[in-house]
């Protein structure tokens, strides 16, 4: 443990950080390649191997670039990169949570301006789609990250992961809201409306569609980090600074990914007026309703304290 | 062995087809055959697409529009030809508006045959484009210069039609054309 301009920084969040920047590229590509395994499965197909996304991206860096709009395209999505990869170290090593989503915004925002960028229209749909999808998501990952603090008195996620409050208790509701949001964050139907992993929608490829090579493969990378960091939001509910938590944490992520990949199989694509609507009022009830009890009992605990 | 090979997406287009040889394509992606098993990905976009699938014979219409998917992939890319038609014209040789193959067009590097032709055969097709495509590649790499252009291949529709003209002994309708294209560039 070492002091660093006022903030103590301990082992264990410089090594979770290193683990990340080097692991989270091939834990997120495992994981991309397992979804589509099990997704093949669900469809009574083979599918592909699982280390599939690796040869996808291996394919994709030695192809010849055919940007249109070379400067500025290539340029937004290399920083949608850089961002996404920032904001899941920031996640890692233990900062804080408003900080991580913020930057987790800024990425997602230079993915929009490279869609505007192209002049392909369905990469401007695409776009426009990407945005109206940011709406729809970002009020429920904020109310996220509200919650972890009155519960844990933090938005440090290295204090939110060692404190003794195991949030699930306190927050059902926020983590029901973050998981109806993560089916967003994932591009699963019914909500992939900016691009799909699927084969001819109405968009071609939507907003990647003006992408190819190694900016596509940049991109997919970017998924990769982003998400194993969602997945580390998904994993925070559940952390009371005991081993057997971190099994339970461990067991509910993975529960949760099969369950958006089922979601995935069984729904059609929906109209942005649904999603928008549906994670709008997703996180009025379950968000807002969790953190009003979480105000009134943070509340009521502390006129109890005052009293004894 | 090369990623490419393990990573083929493709892109079909149908050139004209009678549509035989197209829902044989689509059968590929079908449980029944399960192209993904070889990483296979119908994109639907030319650029993020290696390989070019052709059914149907191209006529006219279409010439522009095979030449700008074509273009419009990076390289190395390959093109298979599916069915008698995307070969050499097939049942629709002698018309008018039919170019009479995909080569007339675009380089072709695999030749699927039949009418239609079978899944079996697609797939096949594709997978032998596989070692093309790693030719390609490694000739990329070694630093020559990429032979897959369109530019290479120019077929002018309307010298086509002019040359059918001739050859039905119609001078007279080719010489009308000519002097109307004229007039139209003034």
């Amino acid at each position: 443990m070492f002091v660093f301009y006022g903030d103590t920084i301990s082992l264990f969040q410089v090594l979770s950080l290193v683990l990340y920047l080097v692991l989270a590229p091939f834990a997120g590509g495992l994981i991309a390649g397992i979804d589509r395994k099990v997704t093949a499965r669900m469809q009574g197909r083979v599918g592909p191997p699982i280390v599939q996304p690796f040869y996808d991206v291996a394919k994709l860096w030695k192809k010849e670039p055919v940007t249109v709009r070379t400067g500025a395209q290539d340029f937004y999505v290399l920083c949608c990169l850089i961002f996404m990869i920032i904001a899941g170290s920031f996640f890692f090593f233990g900062f804080n949570l408003l900080m991580v989503i913020f930057t987790l915004t800024t990425a997602s925002i230079f993915l929009v301006i490279a869609g505007y960028s192209s002049n392909s229209p369905y990469a401007q749909i695409g776009a426009e789609r990407e945005l109206l999808q940011m709406m729809s998501y970002e009020p429920m990952v904020l109310l996220t990250a509200v919650g972890f603090f009155m519960v844990n008195s933090s938005f440090n996620s290295a204090t939110i992961l060692t404190s003794p409050y195991l949030s699930i208790q306190y927050m059902p509701g926020l983590f029901i809201g973050l998981v109806f949001v993560l089916t967003i964050k994932l591009r699963k139907s019914p909500f992939d409306l900016s691009m799909s992993h699927h084969a001819h929608q109405e968009l071609v490829k939507g907003l990647t569609t003006e992408f190819s090579g190694r900016t596509l493969a940049q991109l997919e990378i970017s998924h990769w980090y982003e998400n194993i960091m969602l997945l580390g939001f998904v994993f925070l509910f559940f952390t009371n600074g005991s081993w057997l938590m971190v099994i339970v944490g461990i067991v509910v992520v993975i529960v949760v990914y099969f369950v958006e990949i089922l979601i995935d199989n069984v729904c059609a694509r929906m109209k942005w007026q649904f999603t928008l609507k549906s994670a709008w009022i997703i996180t009025l009830i379950f968000g807002g309703g969790n953190l009003f009890v979480l105000y009134y009992l943070r509340g009521y605990l502390w006129m109890a304290s005052q009293y004894q | 062995m090369a990623a490419i090979t393990k990573s083929p997406w493709i892109i079909h287009y149908d050139g004209s087809s009678c549509n035989g040889c197209d829902i044989e394509v689509l059968a590929c992606l079908t449980p029944m055959y399960d192209v993904e098993r070889f990483g296979i990905i119908n994109t639907g976009n030319p650029k993020h697409a290696d390989i070019l699938l052709i059914t149907g014979a191209v006529n006219a219409q279409n010439i522009p529009v095979v030449r700008q998917i074509y273009d419009q992939m990076p390289s190395p890319k390959i093109v298979v030809a599916i069915g008698v038609c995307a070969a050499n014209g097939g049942v629709f040789k002698e018309c008018y508006n039919i170019a009479g193959g995909v080569d007339r067009v675009i380089p072709v590097d695999v030749y699927v045959h039949g009418c239609a032709a079978r899944p079996e055969s697609i797939i096949d097709g594709v997978v032998k484009g596989l070692g093309v495509l790693a030719e390609k590649q490694a000739a990329l790499a070694s630093g020559e210069t990429d032979p897959d252009v369109s530019g290479a291949y120019l077929f002018d529709p309307v010298s086509y039609a002019e040359k059918g003209d001739i050859e039905n002994g119609d001078a007279e309708g080719a010489k009308d054309r000519s002097e109307a294209e004229e007039e139209a560039a003034k």
